[in-house]
């Protein structure tokens, strides 16, 4: 008795520890790739985050004035202090060119700052002794103004908001106050609409045009739907590009599209089929659309075809046979089809940038324009993370209704 | 599907006019490709029809030229490499996770397939941000590192559904005739899961081909791809060497989906023993 009870535990004891080396080595064999993950992706990640909102430069290319304005209450202007403190720190800045950087901080939240900077800059070396307040009002008068030091002073802290803020076109006012920008400077908020928009219309098209071709599949010969399939699947497996480049060709004025439409006699004169909305929805449609098939077909294949003969031997005809017993059961792979090709949509930035016109650019675009145009880091940060949160938050609110982690690849 | 005998009037249109609507969608589908492979061998430099002479031209151009073979070349760069690093790194994941529970699982799968929903252009300037700061913009290493992140989500759901019919019978097995769990590894669970292997590498070297948001952020004009090379261009001037590219590429994708569609087929053979097995 005693000896059996001894090996039990002992093999309870083996047992455990397999388990546990089991669970030491899968953790083991993750380890590498999430630790390449962590840093080239993950990390990165963050950093565009925290780039959204850094301000610490501004403290480092403005070190004395961001001591000085500490003490001021913000109330009308500070006292000398400040103003010395501002004419040291331009004096350094100038020459190292980095107070034109500041200038263009501070001209994203008060047009006029830049100018006033770099015109202080140089000629404050030939500015006298103190007292420097009288000496730089009479430099320019914008430094008398109590509006310049109040946005200096919110300019110099560590972080700031005024991107985010600008990304959903919002703005401090005088008071400190967050307000929305005037309804001619307001671009961003229509950009974002603009992006759910297109979105949404693309996801649309793609259940409309996908849904037939999925039912066909799902229940044609197995020859037909190879053939089907593998057609599909060409399509999806050519380069976004190659598709891209295609539709141009295919749908600019000289292209075939036109010389059919012209020499059938459908139309008088070439359409405009393309660098507009049209040949946004046309090319992304055509892009989008397997991920919409995909699953659809995939889920349909599974819905056995009793249900819909049981309707129809109790009456229904065959449009509510479909439309009440067949569509239901789609459910799942409409879904799922139709939350991958909006959250693909989304982010999509290639096919609009070189169908579209300027009025049919997404989110996406402006992130690179920040980038590659006006090398404003912290704005496309800023802009990112709106896309970014625009993304995750469809993807948390729908994902896990749909399951969007059973769709399988290939 | 068949139209029965006894089909009214109306199903018979109806039977009809869905047939049309399919080959309209097709038509849709494939129309444009069609379209421009017959261009790209036309002999002028117009890029619609009707073709004056077959010729060559734009092939030499794009095979010849100095100004597409390094874009040729750096994509088969980055495409390999990145390609065996997330091969690597997304099979041995993918047996770990398969191999055993463990706390945060979920979470940890959730985040290592991130990347395929997460927008490009946030991954592009994520990492353009973060590669300033450590100077790997503008470098081989910077993008390949990129695209092996970008391939992994498919590697790991390839090699992770082949695992899911392979029997771990067999592990014990060959465990329990002497061999060490190295030798176990690659002298029987990497012959059976090859086929899910070799797809996920598939998979990452096409998404490393067609690559062209984050390139455009983090790669300068020594490190200029393919698809960047036809990004811009397009954009800029259009000749007809692109559409002779552009053939090249889908003839490139017909093969990558023909592999990968005979790879689908031996894998559903390997795994259909087991599955009836577990049904009886």
């Amino acid at each position: 008795m005693v000896e059996q009870a001894a090996s039990g535990t002992n093999l309870r004891k083996k047992l455990q520890r397999t388990v546990r080396r089991k669970k030491i080595e899968a953790v083991g064999l993750t380890t590498p790739l999430f630790c390449v993950m962590l840093i080239f992706y993950f990390v990165p990640i963050g950093l565009m985050f925290y780039r959204s909102i850094d301000n610490s430069q501004m403290r480092e290319i403005l070190p004395a004035t961001a001591k000085a304005i500490q003490q001021w209450d913000g109330e009308g202007l500070p006292g000398e202090p400040a103003y010395a403190a501002m004419v040291a720190d331009m004096k350094h800045a100038y020459p190292n060119r980095t107070l034109a950087r500041a200038g263009r901080r501070l001209n994203f939240d008060l047009v006029g700052f830049y100018s006033l900077l770099l015109k202080s800059g140089r000629k404050v070396s030939r500015l006298g002794g103190p007292p420097y307040k009288a000496a730089l009002i009479k430099l320019d008068k914008k430094w008398g103004d109590p509006r310049y030091w109040k946005v200096l002073k919110r300019g110099l802290k560590n972080t700031t908001l005024i991107y985010l803020l600008a990304a959903l076109d919002f703005r401090y006012n005088d008071n400190n106050r967050i307000v929305g920008v005037p309804d001619n400077q307001a671009i961003y908020r229509s950009i974002i609409a603009r992006t759910i928009y297109i979105s949404l219309s693309v996801t649309l098209l793609c259940l409309v045009i996908g849904f037939p071709i999925a039912y066909y599949m799902a229940t044609a010969t197995p020859r037909t739907r190879n053939i089907l399939m593998i057609l599909l699947l060409l399509v999806f497996w050519t380069s976004l590009l190659v598709r891209t480049l295609s539709w141009i060709v295919v749908l600019q004025k000289k292209g075939v599209v036109n010389s059919l439409l012209l020499s059938s006699g459908l139309v008088s004169h070439p359409l405009n089929l393309v660098f507009n909305r049209i040949g946004v929805y046309i090319a992304m449609t055509h892009v989008l659309l397997p991920f919409m098939v995909l699953p659809l077909y995939s889920v349909m294949r599974g819905i056995p075809p009793h249900y819909v003969r049981a309707a129809r031997s109790l009456g229904a005809t065959s449009i509510v046979a479909f439309i009440r017993v067949y569509i239901p059961q789609t459910k799942a792979g409409i879904g799922a089809g139709s939350l991958i090709v909006f959250i693909q949509a989304l982010g999509y930035y290639i096919t609009p940038a070189l169908v579209g016109g300027p009025k049919d650019q997404m989110l996406s675009y402006f992130v690179a324009f920040f980038v590659n145009e006006r090398v404003n880091w912290s704005m496309a940060s800023a802009l990112g993370v709106m896309l970014l949160v625009l993304t995750g938050s469809f993807y948390l609110i729908f994902g896990r209704r749909v399951g969007i982690t059973n769709i399988k690849l290939g | 599907m068949a139209l029965s005998v006894h089909a009214t009037v109306g199903e018979r249109i109806w039977y009809y006019a869905f047939r049309i609507i399919i080959g309209l969608i097709f038509t849709y589908l494939l129309f444009p490709l069609l379209a421009i492979i017959p261009l790209s061998f036309n002999s002028g430099e117009f890029l619609h029809y009707p073709i004056q002479h077959l010729s060559l031209r734009w092939y030499r151009d794009f095979f010849m030229s100095g100004h597409w073979g390094v874009p040729i070349q750096n994509s088969l760069i980055v495409g390999f490499s990145a390609m065996v690093l997330a091969t690597v790194l997304g099979t041995l994941t993918a047996v770990g996770i398969n191999r055993a529970d463990f706390p945060g699982k979920q979470l940890l799968v959730a985040l290592l397939i991130s990347p395929m929903m997460i927008p490009l252009v946030i991954t592009a300037l994520a990492l353009y941000l973060f590669y300033a700061r450590i100077g790997l913009n503008d470098t081989y290493i910077g993008i390949i590192l990129a695209h092996a992140i970008l391939g992994v989500p498919f590697v790991l759901i390839t090699v992770s559904a082949t695992l899911q019919g392979f029997d771990y019978n067999l592990v014990r097995a060959g465990a329990s005739l002497g061999a060490s769990p190295m030798r176990v590894f690659f002298k029987v669970v990497m012959p059976n899961i090859a086929p899910g292997i070799v797809s996920g590498a598939l998979f990452a070297f096409a998404i490393s081909l067609d690559e062209v948001v984050v390139v455009l952020f983090i790669a300068g004009p020594a490190h200029r791809t393919l698809p960047r090379q036809m990004f811009s261009g397009i954009r800029e001037y259009l000749t007809p060497t692109f559409l002779a590219a552009a053939t090249v590429l889908i003839v490139v994708a017909a093969m990558l989906m023909v592999t990968l569609e005979m790879l689908r087929k031996r894998r559903e053979k390997l795994n259909r023993p087991i599955e009836n097995a577990a049904a009886e």
